[in-house]
This record gives structure tokens, C-alpha cells and sequence, in this order.
């Protein structure tokens, strides 16, 4: 509980309507968007302008307490979710564009604009920020930098850590520091890479600027239906050696394409084991070699049926199955689980076999869509909260695909950040040696801790009591038994 | 060969001798002079894993680049940053400990950009592993990108995964006829535009640009800038790279010359300080964003020069100025830079004053 003075001083700060403490008006605040993680904020501050969120910071940090900073909160791994005795600081607010500047290809946005915002904002010039989280719509900057978000045009055009070029960030003592400039790189250690996906943990970020690109002259994608989603993760793994990097290239198994036409009609073949749909863009010549490189490539690796789409409203309704397939999925049960681990290609066959052979021990259904061009899978795992019991199994299951994830040479996490749900599974991906030099970093930013604490690195006498086993390079502990 | 470098570091630790990683030697004029025990990488060789449809390759630190390329060119592959070899047997681990990039940088990325995961042992002779080899990966702090350009100050990286991407299937070198206020502006206006920019450069009245991509795109390209086609142009973006032209070698000038770097923001009018010794003192890259000056001038002024236009300096080859090689860094982040010092080698054994002469 925070006290009445502290309280009283925070008040002190900023206007009266920037400040939420009752009951009602924090309740939308209790959680992300991972809405299975819930816990009512002791206060809601939010600051309208730079100067504000630097006296809130040094304000908590001379009464030591901790700050958990928030964006849209649409994040989807417990990253914002409110700790006890903290100020919820929300950057909502902070929303402006600060400046555009076409001929340098820049933006400097504040933290609380939204993804989709930028590229709205600079589509009269004919270009775009690249990162399109499928949030984009509703999630922030700044958010998108605290967990470095991704997209489904990753391969090609990078995460949000390619895509920005300088910060404003506080620390937790109310110390500016201003990381980056306005050419490509900047003196000393790359600040500016550590702050990206740090999950809130490290400083407060008030300002971005982001990189700008010219709007591709043309985009176009081909569709492919496969009977085996071997043959179609292999295809993914054709298409790249062939030279093609496309801008996006997406799969999804069975249950994901059943439930995706059933709610859109996107017009996609039912008869089928997995999908790709697989995107080029650039300049017109370039997308038109490409296109011709991709479909070559699908068919002789086994496609069963193979589109084109030739217009523009055709390829939006490709898109618009892909794109609904988390909605989609949620009309066939009334929970899912989003999961968020990244694998090596390669390993795609192996990974989907066994995320059934648990889907059928647990009892839960899965269905599956896949970032396929960068390895980032998300199987959505339905259940029902009601039943009791079946949240937690539905955690089990996802802490057992995560698991699988690292065993074959992948992360935990591809886009959405470890926050607290994943907090177990770090334990699983590093070992003591590695979580300790993150404790380490944390130190030299916040040494007392005050920053989103418990979220992102397990404390380490915590991974003992989970239990959890670190595996190692892809190799289980005791290698020599035989597993099956 | 693991087992050694740790037993040697942890023996540095215990004994506080100071250390200099050294890989091919490529690049030791980059950096303030350090002092220390030849700590070698050139032995810990050799590709780990390649895997071409991963677009993924993971190497030791000794491994020369040049032998990299090789690989990567027999699958049509390539390391998108370029990284410069200046004409030495430069080594994977010096490239991304530096951190430099080559002339493809502005329009395909840095080293950073590209780096997926390193194995590396801190000052304490700890072996510590950070990222992977995928593509997205929001595990855990970034540790592999803030190795990069680190200078081996954080630790000596021993493994490194990449991202690697196909070779263009064609490339043409076009020049122009043009002077630096122009060159600066149409390097810009062209990369605002869906055009297969892969390099640029200005120096001595000529743009040159670089065009990769799809034949067919390349041709359209070059249909709507005109220019005329260099001949034998991998030589000069090569030379370019590891700055073997005559432009760069301050040795050979009489005058008591150093090259700088000024990292400016792209659009940047013709800077001033160049003036005085005509444009051939200057060459531009990047798009702008990269200014290499030969110039007699005071540090404070070209850092000034820098800070000016939205960016910094860097003395690159030359007498070491009083404050360093590397611009000052603000309190607020030297403090930072210092704690982590502290945290990965705690004894400071790793090179150092090589970034910084306070760590």
C-alpha cells in the first residue's frame, strides 16, 4: 500500500485528472492484454508531458517506490500488469507527433502514438514504418520499443530494434538519456539495442524516433495449399534458397485454415493440411521476377493447388483469413492461449508433430499459425476458463510447447516479451551464469530494483523452486537417456 | 582451445593483467592505444553451422572473414553489412567487436543489425551464451547487439550467429557528374523513393551509386537515373570499403593529416570545415550520413562540426586527440557505460581504455 503523503506528493506533480485512484477508475488498468493476469493498481498516473514523468520518477525513487510503465497495454505476456505497492505509469497520454521530416525518412514521435498512427501520418509522402504488430492498430511506440515488436514482415524489414533510430528514456533517478542521434549509429555501447525489448525494465522511454521507408511500389502474394505440413515448411525453407526474401510468408495448419474461412470467407482451400501465403514486394520489376521464382519454387516442392492473387482487393482478402485467424479461432471456444516461440525453420515438422501428440495427452485443442519466414510460431491452444481447472492446464500445455521451443534450438519468446507469463520458462532457456549477467545489467540501470520488479529475469532462487530444467544448446540434461 | 581462452582470462583476472584481444590485426589502428598481453583469436577457427535456408551461420571469432565469403558465395549468399576487411586478414570476431559496417550499410543494415546470438567469456573467465540463432528472439536483455562495437571492452566473444542474406541476382554502378550540395541531396531524395539503392559515395565531383536487385529491376533503375555505367565497379566499392584508396592512407600525406569520421544526419548541407582544403578532402558515404574528412583541423572543432549536424566524430586513423578518439560521452551515459564495465569485467583486464580511456 502506498502511503497518504507519498500520495499527497504525487498529487503535487500533476493536474488532478492526471492522477487515478479510485476503485472504479482503475479497474481498467488491472490488466494487458493478457487478460488471465489481473491485479488492481494501487494508483494510475497519467503524466501529460517529459518534465512530468521525470519528477514522477524521482519522486518514486526517493521514496523507493517501484514504477511499472505501460503503453496501450495490449501487450500479451503480463509486461504491464500492475505490482503491488507500485504507481502504474501510464504513457498514453504522451501522444503526440513531434516531427516529420521526409527528405531524412524520419519520425520523432512521442511514446503513446500508436503503431498504425506513424504510418497514417506519413502515408501523403509516400512512406510507412515498417514493424506492423497485429496490434498496430491500438498498441504504442513506445510499448513496441520495451518489447522490440515484430510482425509479419520481420524477415524483410527487421523487428523494431532495425527500425528506430534514436531514444529519450529516463532513468529511474530522473537522469536524461538521450541515446542515439540523427545519423546511423552513435559513440559507446549500443544503448539503444539494450533499451529495445527491455520490457520497462530498465528506464522510461518519452521519445522515438523512427526510421522511415519508402512505400514499395508494388506488393503481391501467392497462395499455396499443401496436403502435409512437412512439404510446406519444407517449401518455406525452398523459397529462401531460392534467393527470395519476401516480405512476408505466413503458415497455418488445418484447424487455424478451417476456422479462419469460417469467419471470413477469405475463399481459401479447405481440403488441405496447411496454407502458406507468401508475399514479395519493391519495385514493380523486382515483384514480378519474384513472384514468377516463388510459384516455380511451390510447386515443385509439392503444392497441391497454387494462387496468385491478381488484384488488389484479392490479395487483402487473402490477407484478411491471416490476419482474422486469432478471432477466428476464439468462435471456436471461448478461450484461447496465444504462445509466442520462435524455432528454427527447419525444426517446423518435428515441433507441429509434437505440439499434437500433447494437444491429444492434455486433451486441449491447438491450431497453429506461423510467421514461417522467421521461425516465430504462435499456436493457440482453446480452452474454457470456466472449467476449472482448464487455465492452468492450458499454461502447462503452453509452458511445454515453450519448453519444446529451446529443446530444438529456438526462444521462448519471439515478439511478445517474457513479462510475467513467461517468467518460468527463462529458467528453461538460460542458465544461471547468463540470468545472473541480466540481473547484472538491470543493476547498472536500476540497482535498487525499482523498475517493472518481477517482470522479464526469474530471480534465481526462483527457478530453483520451479523446478525448472535448463536445457542447454538443444541438449536435455543427461543426453545419454533415451527419450521418446 | 575454449578451455584455454578461459584459463587465461581467469588467470588475467586473478593476476589483474590487462589484456588486448587481437583477431587478424586489421584493425588495430581503430580505438585509443591500450596496453596489455596479446590475448589471440586467429587459432579459435572455423564455421560452426551453415544453414542456407535458415539464412543463419555461426562461426568462431577467428575465423576470417574473407573465408566466410567464400562459403557464403558458393550458396549465393552474403553478409549484407559488408564488413571492411582494410585490406588485412580481418576475423569475424574483430568485425562485430568493432562494429563496422561497409558501403551497403544505409540500405541493408549494420552489424548489429544482422547479429543473431555470441558465445563470449567475461572478464572473470565466465563462458556466457546471449541470444540464438533465429531470427526473432525477445528473450532476456539484447547482450549479443551490446557486444557489437563493444571493442572486446565487455568481454572476448568467441561464437557468433548471423543473419545472412542472398546476393543480388544483379548489380550496376552508375555516375554522375555532380557537386556535394546536389550529390547530398539526390543520395536522399532517391532513397525516399522504391529505387534498389545498395551504396552511394560522393568524393571529388562524382556520385556514384550502386544498384542491386532483380536483372530487371536493376535495368529500370538505371533507365530512369541515366548515369554513366562504372566498369570494374566491385573493385571500387571494395576499395571503398577497406579504404585502400590513396584518399584514406593519411601515412602518405605530408602535412601532419588525420582521417576523421563524422556520422552526421544524411541531408546535412556541405559541411564547412571541409572548405578550406577544396572538396578532395572529403568523401561521403551512406547516404549522406557518413563524412570522412583528412583534415589538420582541431578535435573541438570537428566534434563541433558533428554535434552540429545531428551526429558525432570519430579521429579514425591519426594521433589520438586529448580526449580521446571517440566523442565524449554524456555523464548520464558514461556512468551507464562504467557499470556495466564494472559487471562484465570487473577487474578491467578486457583492452582496456580502448573505447573509453575511463574503462
Amino acid at each position: 500500500m502506498l502511503s497518504p503523503a507519498f500520495l499527497s506528493k504525487l498529487r503535487s506533480l500533476l493536474p488532478p485528472h492526471c492522477v487515478l485512484n479510485e476503485r472504479e477508475d482503475l479497474l481498467p488498468f488491472e490488466s494487458d492484454g493478457l487478460a488471465a493476469y489481473r491485479n488492481t493498481p494501487d494508483v494510475v498516473v497519467l503524466p501529460e508531458n517529459e518534465a512530468q514523468v521525470a519528477a514522477i520518477l524521482q519522486l518514486c525513487h526517493q521514496n523507493k517506490v517501484a514504477v511499472v510503465a505501460r503503453g496501450a497495454g495490449t501487450g500479451l505476456a503480463a509486461g504491464a500488469l500492475p505490482v503491488d505497492g507500485a504507481v502504474l505509469l501510464v504513457l498514453a497520454k504522451l501522444n503526440r507527433i513531434k516531427a516529420i521530416d521526409t527528405l531524412t525518412r524520419t519520425a520523432v514521435v512521442e511514446p503513446g502514438v500508436r503503431n498504425l498512427a506513424i504510418s497514417e501520418a506519413v502515408a501523403e509522402h509516400g512512406l510507412y514504418y515498417a514493424p506492423d504488430p497485429s496490434s498496430q492498430i491500438a498498441c504504442s511506440i513506445g510499448g513496441n520499443v520495451a518489447e522490440n515488436s515484430g510482425g509479419v514482415h520481420c524477415l524483410k524489414y527487421g523487428l523494431t530494434v532495425h527500425n528506430i533510430l534514436a531514444l529519450r528514456a529516463w532513468t529511474i533517478d530522473g537522469q536524461l538519456l538521450e541515446i542515439g542521434n540523427e545519423s546511423l549509429d552513435a559513440p559507446g555501447y549500443d544503448f539503444l539495442a539494450l533499451m529495445t525489448g527491455s520490457e520497462g525494465m530498465l528506464a522510461v522511454i518519452t521519445e522515438v524516433t523512427v526510421k522511415l521507408l519508402p512505400r514499395p511500389q508494388r506488393a503481391q502474394v501467392v497462395l499455396a495449399a499443401f496436403d502435409d505440413v512437412a512439404k510446406a515448411g519444407a517449401a518455406v525453407g525452398n523459397i529462401i534458397a531460392a534467393g527470395v526474401i519476401p516480405a512476408g510468408l505466413e503458415m497455418m495448419d488445418r484447424l487455424a485454415i478451417q476456422a479462419a474461412e469460417a469467419f471470413v470467407h477469405a475463399g481459401y482451400p479447405l481440403d488441405c493440411e496447411a496454407l502458406l501465403l507468401c508475399e514479395v514486394d519493391g519495385v514493380n520489376e523486382e515483384v514480378s521476377a519474384d513472384i514468377y521464382t516463388v510459384r516455380q519454387v511451390l510447386e515443385a516442392s509439392g503444392a497441391i493447388e497454387v494462387r496468385t492473387a491478381e488484384s488488389e482487393e484479392q490479395r487483402l482478402r487473402f490477407w484478411a483469413g491471416r490476419k482474422a485467424a486469432f478471432p477466428a479461432v476464439g468462435r471456436l471456444s471461448p478461450d484461447y492461449y496465444c504462445m509466442d516461440g520462435t524455432i528454427p525453420r527447419a525444426q517446423l515438422p518435428h515441433v507441429l508433430k509434437r505440439i499434437s501428440e500433447m494437444s491429444a495427452e492434455c486433451g486441449l485443442a491447438v491450431a497453429n499459425v506461423f510467421h514461417a519466414g522467421d521461425g516465430n510460431l504462435h499456436p493457440l491452444i482453446l480452452f474454457d476458463a470456466n472449467q476449472p481447472g482448464e487455465l492452468a492446464k492450458a499454461e502447462n500445455f503452453g509452458g511445454k510447447i515453450l519448453e519444446l521451443c529451446v529443446e530444438v534450438g529456438g526462444t521462448i519468446t519471439g515478439e511478445h516479451g517474457v513479462g510475467l507469463e513467461k517468467i518460468k520458462q527463462m529458467c528453461t532457456q538460460f542458465a544461471t551464469p547468463e540470468l545472473m549477467r541480466f540481473h547484472d545489467v538491470k543493476a547498472a540501470f536500476d540497482p535498487d530494483k525499482l523498475l517493472n520488479p518481477g517482470k522479464a529475469v526469474p530471480e534465481l532462487h526462483r527457478c530453483a523452486e520451479w523446478g525448472a530444467m535448463h536445457v542447454h544448446g538443444g541438449q536435455l540434461p543427461h543426453p545419454e537417456l533415451p527419450r521418446f | 582451445m575454449l578451455d584455454s581462452l578461459i584459463e587465461r582470462i581467469r588467470a588475467a583476472h586473478d593476476s589483474r593483467t590487462p589484456l588486448i584481444i587481437e583477431g587478424g590485426g586489421s584493425k588495430t589502428f581503430y580505438g585509443n592505444p591500450d596496453e596489455g598481453e596479446v590475448l589471440g583469436t586467429r587459432k579459435f577457427t572455423g564455421v560452426i553451422d551453415y544453414q542456407p535456408k535458415e539464412l543463419v551461420l555461426t562461426a568462431r571469432a577467428g575465423t576470417p572473414l574473407a573465408e566466410i565469403e567464400v562459403l557464403l558465395g558458393e550458396q549465393n549468399q552474403m553478409l549484407a553489412f559488408e564488413p571492411p576487411h582494410f585490406g588485412g586478414p580481418a576475423t569475424l570476431g574483430g568485425s562485430i567487436a568493432a562494429g563496422l559496417s561497409g558501403p551497403r550499410r544505409p540500405y541493408a543494415g549494420a552489424a548489429r543489425d544482422f547479429v543473431l546470438g555470441v558465445r563470449m567469456i567475461d572478464g572473470t573467465g565466465q563462458p556466457l551464451r546471449f541470444g540464438g540463432q533465429v531470427i526473432k528472439n525477445v528473450a532476456g536483455y539484447d547482450v549479443s547487439r551490446l557486444m557489437v562495437g563493444a571493442l572486446g571492452t565487455l568481454g572476448l566473444i568467441t561464437e557468433i550467429s548471423l543473419k545472412v542474406l542472398p546476393r543480388p541476382a544483379a548489380e550496376t554502378t552508375l555516375q554522375f557528374e555532380l557537386d556535394e550540395a546536389a550529390a547530398i541531396r539526390n543520395m536522399n531524395l532517391w532513397a525516399g523513393q522504391p529505387l534498389p539503392l545498395s551504396a552511394t559515395s560522393w568524393h571529388a565531383g562524382l556520385l556514384t551509386v550502386r544498384l542491386s536487385g532483380a536483372a530487371s529491376a536493376v535495368q529500370a533503375a538505371q533507365a530512369k537515373l541515366g548515369g554513366e555505367t562504372v566498369k570494374d565497379a566491385a573493385a571500387f566499392w571494395q576499395r571503398l570499403r577497406d579504404q585502400t584508396t590513396p584518399f584514406f592512407d593519411t601515412r602518405s600525406s605530408s602535412s601532419n593529416q588525420s582521417l576523421w569520421r563524422l556520422a552526421v544526419n544524411p541531408t546535412s548541407p556541405p559541411l564547412t570545415v571541409s572548405n578550406r582544403l577544396g572538396g578532395d578532402a572529403q568523401w561521403i558515404e551512406w547516404g549522406g550520413a557518413v563524412r570522412w574528412l583528412v583534415s589538420d583541423r582541431p578535435a573541438a572543432t570537428l566534434r563541433e562540426a558533428a554535434r552540429a549536424a545531428g551526429g558525432h566524430a570519430t579521429l579514425f586513423r591519426g594521433d589520438t586527440p586529448a580526449d580521446g578518439v571517440f566523442p565524449p560521452l554524456a555523464p548520464a551515459l558514461l556512468i551507464l557505460h562504467r557499470n556495466l564495465k564494472q559487471r562484465f569485467d570487473p577487474r578491467g583486464i578486457f583492452n582496456h581504455g580502448r573505447l573509453y580511456r575511463e574503462f
